[in-house]
């Protein structure tokens, strides 16, 4: 099975787009051109948040040194061309995405402003003491304190959906957890501290046959596959710029059109107006009545130029070269003393969450920074998944389409080296 | 690796696999817990205060080599001595971890602790060593909420 969809992977990396280059993805990412320490960088934490491609750094930079204004408000020549940028990354995105129209796309901060925003605009209105929220065991901080906070202003409850030893939601467990209270799932689709990959599309399915609605955290999967809203059918979707190679500090929610018109804005201010008085204000329409002050103008066309250098790639392309690596590294980890991968699913993304007996997390990312090589220790951000697996912190090395097999050799050396110094 | 053997003492080492006062302190009268919630460290300090001085000292908890080394070598040299020269050792201790590489130590002063001075070169590091010693300083206190190191 496992042969098959390797050999799978390499037709598809042949036929598409001849043989997958890494040394030429690799040269439009500046900053891993330097040495740490005198040794090459082994950037291995791009789960963390992802480099950049020389095109991301060189649009920011020349929006602000030929293009700099503010969007949707003045008639003249610089703020008509930052507006069309602006909105043109509105499109990107909801190509990316597919969702069936760009003002499906409400531009935040990043993923967790979008979560806090279905929270607060999408559910706080719906929900009455008593009712359930339904999110899994494997979820980033992000997707539990959000609904934490609102089950505190509503009553509401939260309802958590069990994991196996592999790290996989038990799904006849979620089945039994929809019910006659339950008002909303919200469920990650690549879990940062495991990699697995959840079922989403029968996710969304089981919940909307009880009429419930579905929030998919798309931060680690977006970076990885190929996501297409229609077809999940999933009511909300959000991801973060930074970690599919655009800046930091811009995210996206994908809404179904009918939901974000009858949602309430999130916050207040300018943009998200059609006029106001003291008496009376008039919002403005689907996305603009969500983003209220001047945005993320760089992010936001930065995370465009991203959009166009990943989907130039293609999301194929680097699943099946990222299966390949990932492949590679479980079998370069499996020699080393006493490791422990956490995170077994059949389905998974390019993330090793680890152990090592008798050596702690912080340890290991010491011996491997001097080493050149970063990676991520700690409960990353998802302290209850860690405690369901009894630990309270894993190592963590994530890959991108820029890693390459090397890397992985030079990790599993490093490894040894830690093995040898507490061993 | 020879920058890692700076911070990774040979007495740190054998203190991480083997850490003394390791245990519940029965008889405890004081205790106070401390968190690292950066990189999710805990750590109980146990303590037996008569008089201002320290009866017994012990820890509990997880954490990583420096963490447990700390803890383990502090509750070694605090047993016998006077609140007043815990409190004198924490304030070296905290000095030697943090203080510009120039600044050398009494090794008369800060005995085996000398081992944890590589923990300058490491700034990231420095909370893992100083937690257990700010857990202890909470237990002389008596103070009732739990340590963070944020």
């Amino acid at each position: 099975m496992k042969a098959t969809k390797e050999m799978a992977a390499r037709d598809r990396l042949g036929e598409r787009h001849g043989p997958f280059d890494v040394e030429r993805i690799r040269a439009d990412f500046p900053v891993l051109r330097q040495q740490v320490y005198g040794k090459p960088l082994v950037y291995l934490d791009s789960a963390a948040t992802s480099q950049k491609p020389q095109v991301v750094i060189d649009t920011v930079a020349q929006y602000y040194l030929a293009e700099n204004a503010n969007v949707h408000r003045g008639i003249h020549f610089l703020s008509e061309q930052a507006t069309r940028a602006f909105e043109g990354a509105r499109g990107k995105v909801a190509r990316f995405l597919n969702a069936s129209e760009a003002r499906e796309i409400i531009f935040v901060r990043g993923a967790t402003e979008g979560i806090n925003l279905v929270a607060q605009s999408y559910a706080k209105g719906r929900l009455r003491a008593g009712d359930e929220i339904v999110i899994s065991a494997m979820e980033h901080h992000s997707n539990i304190v959000p609904w934490q906070i609102l089950c505190e202003q509503t009553g509401a409850v939260l309802r958590v959906i069990p994991i196996n030893d592999d790290g996989e939601l038990l799904v006849d467990d979620y089945g039994a957890l929809l019910g006659p209270r339950t008002k909303l799932v919200s469920v990650v689709h690549v879990s940062n501290a495991l990699g697995t990959i959840n079922p989403v599309k029968q996710i969304v399915e089981m919940a909307h046959s009880r009429e419930v609605a579905v929030l998919i955290d798309g931060a680690q999967a977006a970076p990885h596959l190929a996501v297409d809203v229609q077809a999940l059918d999933c009511d909300f979707y959000v991801l973060s710029g930074h970690k599919v190679f655009g800046p930091t500090g811009v995210g996206v929610v994908y809404g179904k059109a009918h939901h974000l018109e009858a949602m309430p804005p999130y916050q207040g201010g300018g943009d998200m107006i059609l006029s106001v008085t003291f008496e009376k204000t008039l919002y403005n329409v689907v996305p603009f009545k969500f983003e209220a002050g001047t945005p993320h103008i760089e992010g936001v066309i930065g995370l465009g130029a991203a959009i166009d250098y990943v989907t130039g790639i293609g999301l194929d392309t680097i699943d099946a070269y990222e299966h390949e690596l990932l492949v590679h590294a479980a079998d370069a980890l499996s020699g080393i003393k006493g490791i422990r991968v956490i995170g077994t699913a059949k389905e998974k993304a390019s993330i090793l969450s680890f152990v090592l007996d008798g050596v702690h997390a912080h340890d290991i990312g010491t011996v491997l920074d001097q080493e050149g090589i970063a990676i991520r220790t700690g409960h990353h951000c998802a302290q209850p998944v860690l405690q369901r697996f009894g630990l309270p912190a894993t190592a963590r090395a994530s890959l991108a389409f820029y890693n390459t097999r090397e890397e992985i050799d030079a990790l599993a050396r490093a490894l040894h080296k830690v093995v040898e110094l507490f061993g | 690796m020879s920058d890692l053997r700076e911070l990774y003492q040979e007495v740190i080492l054998d203190h991480n696999r083997r850490p003394r006062n390791f245990q519940k302190l029965e008889g405890a009268n004081r205790t106070a817990e401390g968190y690292n919630p950066l990189c999710g460290d805990e750590i109980t300090v146990y303590l037996r205060l008569e008089d201002a001085l320290i009866k017994d000292v012990s820890f509990q908890g997880s954490g990583c080599a420096i963490s447990k080394a700390s803890a383990s070598m502090m509750t070694a040299a605090m047993k016998g001595k006077t609140v007043a020269e815990a409190e004198g050792l924490f304030e070296t201790f905290h000095k030697m971890v943090t203080a510009d590489l120039s600044i050398t130590f009494d090794p008369l002063e800060v005995g085996k602790l000398a081992a944890f001075a590589g923990v300058r070169e490491f700034p990231v590091r420095v909370k893992c060593a100083t937690l257990p010693w700010h857990t202890l300083h909470a237990a002389i206190e008596g103070k009732p909420e739990p340590v963070s190191t944020e």
